[in-house]
């Protein structure tokens, strides 16, 4: 259930500032973990395209990663590149926030 | 009547399983641990010792009862947890190694996280569930689960998974202690209390004179009666002690056998044998009047049997009694050495009374002594009151008495007015009491022992003169004169004096013997002179009557010739 981003767009992009790097983390097809890689999806086609990688882990299938990345809630994004690593929990349908989390926009008060 | 109490026995009422504790004490408060397969809420206010109860919990589940378990950390990393625990003696790498045991840390950082839309904490369970089968545990603590309420800002929902977890790990049938900050007004900050009904123990640290008290208290035990008692209790290099002070039945078993003072004209005094064994013993007295020095005896004598003595010293430390004692001839240091007696020297105000207390019970229940002394107990009074002072005693003896233990308490009398009701009000509670008392008189003191009681023996009521010499302790019959008790120099004096008037009465009767002895001879030469005298006085009458006779004769002699010369004519 990975996505990897083409490789002649990968080459193009300076890789620290414009990757993003996404885990998403699950358990089962439940709505909630549905909802949340549906709209993490729509948001990254929409504002990155080509410039991200989501992983999405489903934690049935693997409990033991579940600690690495101190995953309590789910689902849970981890934003792995860029630094710092962020997470966002819940289905991710608050857009803004989603975005300012990843720090695809930057924060408007 | 009969078969209906053997139905009863056939189909006995399923008792609530327990899972022990380990914790020293717990268990016995409880009955035999905190319910098995079900939560427990530990609470109390901030380092109460919550997470050393927990970790104790585990670590004795592993090690003492085959049960692994996991510890679900949500304030310290694994390796801190570790670090600190090690003082205790608790090598959790090592039980995480034999996977007896699995850390978990939980990290919450709510400026790392960003909350959007909804969300459960599937992730905590899976976390859960799969160190709970990696191991095969059997025990779960969680440590302190209310840091999710810091972590994450959606109540609802973590109020609604917390349910679901006690329920969760209920099915799981793995008994677990959560752990919960003290509140204001309840008894966690959260209320978790609500979810966890089975158990909730609370414990405290209260101060009072700046004096720290740990205590530990079952609030509730579902389907399971319970000391409902405050109780004290210790954090130390072996972990968490509890003490179950509650057991005042008097049903210890006693001993006829006697064992002696170290003192033998002590032992004169009680009976001819000593004090019992297992017997409470106090030796009270005004300053410097030697009561310590009664106490080493007792040990050094308990030592020289062979057997061990635990010395309790709240004003003196050990190498002090020791060179102390070397002065009166007790080579206390020898049994140092070879492990027979123990000092255990701490000042009174380091603990709260309860706590000097569960020391105590520590400390016998690991040496097993067969004497011990506490010496005095006078100061604990400046931790506590009287009243308190006397029931953490009455505990103490209750508790020696039923391991067949001889305890000595020495206290400081203050003045001579009170010394017959005070000594904490022990006197009443102890079976034998010495009591030392200074004897003043004609510039001196000096020492009086009186037996005061002495259960179930004879013994003696006079006053005996206590003198310590360079060879230990002595009782001495005080003099018993015209003047009445005499003790020290006036003693001396008075035996003295008798000794002068017995050479003046031996000088006086060879004087009168001579004086008889003359007056006899003069007497007698009397006599012989009498005696010449008389004799002379005879002589002089015989001399009288023998002329008189020859007179006579003659005259007779003279008449007859006259008359023969008649008749011729």
């Amino acid at each position: 259930m990975t996505n990897h981003t083409p490789l002649h767009n990968y080459n193009v992009m300076t890789m620290t500032d414009n990757f993003w790097e996404l885990r998403l983390y699950v358990a089962g097809k439940t709505a909630k973990s549905t909802a949340a890689l549906a709209n993490l999806r729509r948001y990254c086609e929409e504002h990155v395209p080509n410039q991200y990688k989501i992983e999405v882990i489903d934690l049935l299938v693997h409990p033991q990663l579940a600690e690495g990345d101190q995953i309590l809630a789910i689902p849970t994004l981890v934003k792995k590149i860029p630094e710092p690593i962020r997470k966002i929990i819940g289905d991710l349908s608050n857009e803004e926030k989603v975005l300012v989390g990843l720090n695809i926009i930057p924060a408007t008060h | 009547m009969n078969q209906e109490t053997g139905k009863n026995t056939d189909a006995p009422l399923t008792i609530l399983p327990k899972s022990p504790t380990g914790v020293t004490g717990l268990d016995e408060i409880t009955g035999g641990g905190i319910p098995k397969g079900r939560p427990t809420l530990v609470c109390g206010a901030a380092g109460c010792g919550k997470t050393l109860l927990s970790v104790e919990f585990i670590v004795r589940g592993a090690l003492d009862y085959g049960e692994p378990g996991v510890f679900m950390a949500f304030e310290e990393k694994s390796d801190e947890l570790t670090t600190n625990v090690a003082s205790l003696g608790f090598d959790l790498a090592d039980l995480q190694a034999r996977k007896l045991l699995k850390i978990d840390h939980v990290h919450i950082d709510r400026s790392e996280i960003e909350e959007t839309g909804e969300y459960d904490l599937e992730g905590l369970f899976i976390r859960l569930g799969y160190a709970i089968d990696s191991i095969g545990a059997k025990r779960v603590v969680l440590d302190t689960i209310e840091n999710l309420f810091a972590g994450l800002s959606n109540m609802a929902v973590l109020r609604a998974e917390l349910r679901r977890l006690f329920t969760w790990l209920k099915d799981k049938g793995v008994t677990t202690i959560i752990t919960g900050e003290k509140g204001d007004g309840s008894l966690t900050r959260q209320g978790l209390e609500e979810y966890v009904s089975d158990c909730v123990i609370l414990l405290e640290h209260r101060v009072s004179n700046q004096i720290s008290t740990r205590l530990l208290r079952i609030v509730k035990y579902r389907g399971s009666t319970h000391g409902t008692n405050e109780y004290p209790f210790l954090i130390d290099e072996d972990g968490i002690s509890v003490l179950p002070v509650t057991s005042l039945t008097l049903d210890h078993p006693v001993s006829s056998e006697r064992i002696s003072s170290g003192i033998p004209s002590l032992d004169k005094m009680l009976d001819n044998k000593g004090y019992f064994r297992g017997s409470s013993l106090l030796v009270s007295g005004t300053a410097g009047t030697g009561k310590s020095s009664i106490a080493s005896t007792f040990a050094y004598a308990t030592c020289l049997r062979g057997e061990r003595c635990l010395y309790f010293a709240f004003e003196e430390s050990p190498q002090q009694i020791v060179r102390n004692m070397g002065s009166i001839g007790l080579d206390l240091q020898q049994f140092v050495n070879n492990g027979l007696l123990q000092f255990h020297a701490a000042r009174p105000t380091l603990n709260g009374l309860e706590m000097h207390l569960v020391a105590i019970y520590k400390l016998v229940n690991a040496l097993k002594p067969s004497v011990v002394i506490l010496d005095p107990i006078t100061n604990l009074i400046t931790v506590g009151s009287v009243s308190e002072v006397k029931s953490m005693l009455i505990r103490l003896i209750d508790f020696l008495q039923s391991q067949q233990v001889t305890v000595m308490f020495t206290a400081l009398t203050l003045n001579n007015i009170v010394n017959e009701q005070t000594d904490e009000g022990v006197s009443s509670l102890v079976d034998a009491w010495l009591l030392v008392r200074d004897i003043e008189s004609n510039g001196e003191r000096n020492r009086g022992l009186y037996v005061m009681k002495s259960r179930g023996m004879k013994h003696s009521n006079q006053v005996r003169e206590f003198v310590i010499t360079d060879n230990g302790l002595e009782l001495i019959d005080v003099y018993l004169g015209a003047e009445g008790v005499l003790t020290g120099s006036a003693r001396i004096a008075q035996q003295l004096q008798e000794a002068t008037g017995v050479a003046l009465r031996d000088h006086a009767v060879s004087r009168k013997d001579r004086e008889i002895e003359r007056k006899r001879t003069v007497l007698e030469s009397k006599i012989a002179s009498l005696q010449e005298e008389f004799e002379s006085v005879q002589d002089e009458l015989n001399k009288t009557y023998v002329e008189d006779d020859l007179r006579k004769e003659i005259m007779e002699k003279n008449r007859e010739q006259m008359t023969r010369s008649r008749h011729d004519d």
